[in-house]
């Protein structure tokens, strides 16, 4: 019986011949995440159970991410003990702000992930890496604690369902697109435990930042990991970055999957996420009027350069609404330096956006962009929960760049073409 | 060793971690803190009612939302027994194997049975006895997590481990 790409990675990390859906395996993982929530868990209970020295000090990767540069005192010790923990354990990645970005997008960049890696990371979007044909996935602090223990985790292997876009993406569809109208249509719920295998002819045209983007969000559909097939795209891409050796793998023409969706692209528009789920999905023509005090574009969703470019694009020569905040956040330093030397600080400043240091910040309602009660965001993010940006009574509204750049120039929920033509 | 019998309290489909364990808690690990609080947002009195051995039986992906481990953790310092769900978020099943929290899935269960009846789950044999009424099949827990359940979740699986 022929394998998937998610069970031949796992199986290549085990000492089995072959791996199939519902097995327990233990297998090995290239890389262990923590952040600056999650690791400080982690560590505890590492040192509980006896820990002396990680597996592997290349292995473990150590992110300050989510409320750093320090947002107040408590997240201050988080930061300090995970960064004396790195330098006690002499961990190779651990990035001091200045050098740190947001996890799920540094890590890509800098190629500490690379293709066929098992990662697993206390951090729910840890699946980002599926990108790059990776069996990646989140976990607990305690999965984080066993791993940098061990150099194992465990995992029921997943059933495997197939996405098969196909069709021409319209103007101004990305990858966050196509994800959102994806949860709209199968539910939060809709890959429960599965891995979101993504195929068919618009692979092709699609960025590796539109791929990260889609794989991200698996876990928006309660997967357990998204995957695209390593192509000439993933190959150019990782080149440069690669700090380790890497494989690629393909799905046995004869793998079985629980589930085919075929999804024609040409006929999705781009996607509104209405609060307060990911899946309340609809076409932005049919959004209406929806005002806004904030809108946001960052994120390890949608913070790459890509993002920022299609965000510049929309907002050149135009202004931030009256009373409407845009907040701009590059994901990483790479990507803020590029921004700048691209003369797109120079477009946002002139649109009167204000730019942020690399982090998590308002995503996860951390700070730099909290709402107040009944305010209302349009953002690039990936989560729309109840108070996920601030108050209970707040709204977050998920979209992708553009239409976070449109709608922060119309006060509302737009699409760049009801913008005014600039003369 | 997988045999509980308690006093069910029924959940609904799509319990968040954020209704388990409200997020304002996060800033303790404390288990008895956290159990104190368990299913505030949802039921007050919740913890006050409860027995030691009662057991929770909920609908779909419970569990879902944020990777956080103090759900599990406060549901069994609480003194659940067990959690009979017709299905899980992954990372709150995961995390509850690692911390030693036995679940089950039943898709039936939630369906046939009312609130505050007594049961019987029996992982071993894989069956689900409702006192007076109707036994149902469940998958039993496979061996390798039953063995993280027995040693107290994985770290001190782990440890036990190492020991050899
Ligand atoms: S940007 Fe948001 S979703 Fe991504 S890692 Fe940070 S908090 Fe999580």
């Amino acid at each position: 019986m022929g394998m998937t790409i998610t069970e031949k990675i796992l199986c290549a990390h085990t000492d089995l011949k072959e791996v199939h859906p519902g097995m327990l395996i233990n297998a090995r993982v290239d890389i262990a995440l923590g952040n600056d929530i999650t690791a400080p868990i982690a560590i505890k209970e590492f040192k509980k159970a006896g820990g002396q020295r990680v597996f592997d000090k290349d292995k473990v990767v150590l992110i300050p991410d989510h409320f750093a540069p320090n947002k107040d005192i408590s997240a201050a010790e988080q930061c300090k003990m995970m960064k004396e923990f790195a330098v006690e354990q002499k961990i190779t990645h651990y990035y001091e702000v200045g050098e740190c970005g947001i996890e799920h997008a540094l890590l890509p960049e800098q190629g500490i992930v690379v293709p066929g890696d098992v990662v697993i990371g206390a951090d729910s979007h840890t699946c980002t890496y599926g990108a790059l044909g990776a069996f990646a996935t989140g976990s607990g602090s305690t999965d984080l604690a066993a791993a940098m223990l061990s150099g194992e985790a465990w995992f029921k292997v997943p059933e495997s369902m197939k996405i098969v876009f196909s069709g021409r993406l319209n103007h101004w569809v990305s990858g966050k697109d196509l994800i959102l109208y994806l949860i709209g249509l199968i539910g939060v719920d809709g890959a429960l435990y599965k891995a979101l295998e993504f195929t068919g002819d618009t692979v092709k045209d699609l960025t590796m930042a539109d791929r990260l983007t889609i794989c991200n969000m698996a876990i928006e559909a309660g997967a357990k990991n998204g995957i695209f097939a390593p192509d000439d795209l993933t190959a150019q891409y990782i080149k440069s970055r690669a700090k380790r050796k890497y494989k690629f793998y393909q799905s046995d023409a004869d793998a079985v999957y629980t589930k085919i969706i075929d999804i024609d692209v040409s006929k999705i528009e781009p996607q509104v996420s209405f609060p307060h789920l990911p899946s309340n999905t609809m076409g932005i023509s049919r959004v209406g009027n929806v005002k806004i005090d904030q809108a946001v574009i960052g994120s390890c969703t949608n913070g790459r350069i890509e993002d920022l470019r299609a965000a510049a694009a929309v907002l050149k020569n135009r202004k931030v609404a009256p009373f409407v905040r845009l907040i701009i956040i590059p994901a990483t330093p790479e990507i803020y330096r590029m921004a700048m030397k691209e003369g797109l600080f120079d477009i946002f400043l002139d649109a009167k956006a204000v730019i942020s240091t690399p982090t998590c910040g308002p995503c996860l309602g951390g700070y730099m962009g909290i709402l107040a009660d009944g305010e209302r965001c349009v953002s690039t993010t990936n989560r729309n929960f109840i108070g996920r940006m601030g108050h209970t009574g707040s709204e977050v509204y998920l979209a992708s760049p553009v239409i976070a750049a449109a709608s922060a120039v119309l006060g509302r929920i737009a699409g760049p073409d009801e913008l005014p033509k600039i003369k | 060793m997988m045999h509980f019998k308690g006093k069910i309290w029924k959940f609904n489909d799509n319990i968040d971690t954020d209704a388990i364990i409200a997020a304002r808690y996060l800033n303790t690990s404390d288990p008895q803190v956290l159990a104190s609080h368990l299913m505030e947002d949802i039921a007050p009195d919740f913890v006050k009612k409860i027995g030691a051995g009662d057991i929770i039986v909920a609908g779909e992906n419970f569990g879902c939302g944020s990777s956080r481990e103090h759900a599990p953790i406060a549901i069994k310092e609480a003194g659940i027994a067990c959690v009979v769900a017709k299905s899980y978020a992954r990372i709150f099943y995961r995390n509850s194997f690692n911390m030693g929290l036995p679940i089950f899935e039943s898709k039936d269960l939630w369906d046939i049975v009312d609130n505050g009846a007594m049961i019987e789950v029996n992982g071993d044999e894989g069956c689900i006895n409702i006192l007076g009424g109707r036994t149902l099949p469940i998958e039993p827990i496979p061996p390798f997590m039953q063995e993280l359940i027995l040693d107290g979740g994985l770290m001190k699986h782990l440890a036990k481990k190492k020991k050899g």
